[in-house]
């Protein structure tokens, strides 16, 4: 579904990405982990359109997106979440989820002659995912009123809510107490089995390689192994990657 | 004569209201400080007087007015597009500047420092503001237009979407959405409605010259945005009304006509540093900034 080719990117002197490939396979959960600064959040930022490669290609769903906007790559099927939450703190948590429903809002006319109103289809469907996460008395709250958990919750819904083929996800349970981490968990298995595609950045090992099909580990901008989470948890190269063994 | 200084009272707070909605509408609710502003009231009134100038009917210059502010905000926001904060700030004010050295400048259109006189009263269907109650009428009538225009808008929607890029751009882009054209219409709609403004501020005056159109100018109608409260249009009108009258009892207090002005700036600023220790949303605001 997502083919990574030789993808580099350099800032100065420093090797962000470097020569990285690898392909993510529809209806998986694939995890990208590796070191701090082994250049994961620069592939998700080449891959989404905030960065423009040195060299390599992106293809996605046979289409190659490398040059892609963000709101292309967005449009084509890739909905990412942010390592650092990204709500929009002065809407509450029902109008930052509206919005990731569809893109008539954009248009001018239709909404100005009320030919775009919120269906109850959309409320619902709002109140659905609320409940199913147990959000649902937050929905009127504005998102600077809630704390870091509660906000990368409902980040994480709405990158759900985002039409999509693919979720990149970028540590979607870092600063997340325990419980909260078994729900987005459990949220996540949900997605697979409904047939999600989930690239996922996680530092958490446990979780990353309970969770995933495949994993992907990087180090100094390279891919370093490549395999099944039983693969990668005794991998020689991983070990020495992680805790310098 | 008491009653003729009122009307013209309320003719300057719908003037103002107008301008500041239209402000308040790239500012608060888009995130775009447009400090531009007045070259779209400067557009607006000069399009409308010279075509009243050259005989043209007032509705058509008047939308006239607004049409070719619009477009030139359409122009402006291809150079501005990636420009935020303190950049699109100073960008904007460049684009203020430029427009007021066209208007000194190129004489031969805009007769320069000499400005234009004898621009008409308005006449629409007949019906003639040639006094200032009848042209009051008029001017409260167009903005509470603008007023229930501006809040359609922005509690659309699109109005949402406007919102989501005030508070974080590049995850609304990620989210899918088309930013630029986003902005470029609220850009767009607010210039629509300042030039509008200027359309009726030329036609009230019956004379404009540049010295209209400065920086200075943008001031007290910046002033009312962060007063009102940034996306409240409630507080925009409150707050329109306050600084207009405010400084008005300083004509009965023996000041010299020529300390006015400045008089009233002081107050305008007093007023801003007040508001942005005591109340720092302003009367309504509902954006809490960083």
């Amino acid at each position: 579904m997502l083919k990574i080719k030789n993808l580099k990117k350099h800032f100065g002197g420093v090797k962000a990405v470097d020569n990285c490939s690898f392909e993510v396979e529809k209806g998986t959960i694939t995890a990208l982990i590796g070191p701090n600064g082994s250049g994961k959040t620069t592939v998700f930022n080449l891959i989404s359109g905030l960065l423009k490669e040195d060299s390599g290609k992106v293809i996605f769903d046979n289409v190659e997106i490398t040059h892609f906007s963000p709101e292309a790559v967005s449009n084509i099927g890739i909905s990412r979440l942010f390592q650092q939450t990204r709500l929009f703190n002065n809407m509450t948590v029902r109008e930052n989820l509206l919005l990731a429903l569809d893109n008539e809002d954009t248009k001018l006319w239709k909404n100005l002659f009320g030919f775009n109103k919120v269906t109850e289809e959309k409320e619902e469907k709002i109140k659905e995912i609320l409940r199913l996460v147990g959000m649902e008395r937050f929905e009127n709250k504005l998102a600077r009123e809630l704390s870091y958990g509660q906000k990368r919750l409902i980040e994480l819904i709405r990158t759900i809510l985002n039409p999509h083929k693919l979720l990149m996800l970028d540590e979607p349970v870092a600063g997340v107490n325990p419980k909260l981490r078994r729900e987005v968990a459990k949220l996540l298995a949900r997605l697979k089995k409904q047939g999600d595609t989930i690239l996922l950045i996680e530092h958490d090992m446990d979780f990353a390689l309970g969770l995933a099909d495949f994993v992907i580990v990087m180090d100094d901008g390279k891919v370093i192994v490549k395999g099944k989470p039983k693969e990668i948890r005794n991998n020689k190269k991983v070990l020495e990657v992680y805790l310098g063994e | 004569m008491i009653e003729a200084y009122l009307i013209h009272l309320l003719i300057l707070i719908g003037i103002y209201s107008i301008l500041a909605i239209s402000l308040q509408l790239a500012v608060g609710y888009t995130g775009l400080l447009n400090l531009g502003h007045i070259a779209f009231y400067c557009i607006g009134a000069y399009t409308s007087a010279l075509l009243a100038l050259h005989g043209f009917p007032f509705w058509f210059c008047f939308l006239s007015a607004g049409i070719v502010a619009m477009l030139f905000s359409f122009l402006l926001s291809l150079p501005i597009n990636k420009l935020i904060g303190d950049y699109l700030a100073l960008a904007t004010m460049g684009f203020s500047f430029v427009i007021y050295a066209i208007a000194l400048n190129w004489t031969s259109l805009t007769r320069g420092p000499l400005g234009l006189p004898g621009i008409p009263r308005p006449e629409l269907f007949g019906f003639v503001f040639s006094d200032n109650p009848r042209f009051l009428l008029l001017t409260l009538a167009v903005a509470i237009i603008s007023y229930f225009v501006v809040k359609r808008i922005v509690e659309s929607p699109f109005g949402k979407v406007s919102e989501a890029i005030r508070d974080d751009e590049l995850a609304t882009r990620v989210l899918g959405k088309n930013t630029f054209k986003v902005k470029s219409y609220a850009l767009g709609i607010s210039a629509f409605f300042a030039g509008i403004a200027g359309s009726l501020y030329a036609h009230y005056i019956t004379f404009i010259d540049p010295s209209s159109f400065t920086l200075l100018q943008l001031i007290p109608v910046l002033c009312i945005v962060i007063i009102g409260g940034l996306a409240s249009l409630k507080g925009t009108i409150l707050a329109t009304i306050v600084l207009v009258l405010l400084p008005e009892p300083l004509r009965f207090i023996g000041f010299p006509s020529s300390m006015v002005g400045p008089m009233r700036q002081i107050i305008y600023a007093l007023i801003l540093l007040l508001i942005l220790i005591y109340k720092p949303k302003g009367f309504y605001g509902k954006v809490e900034v960083g």
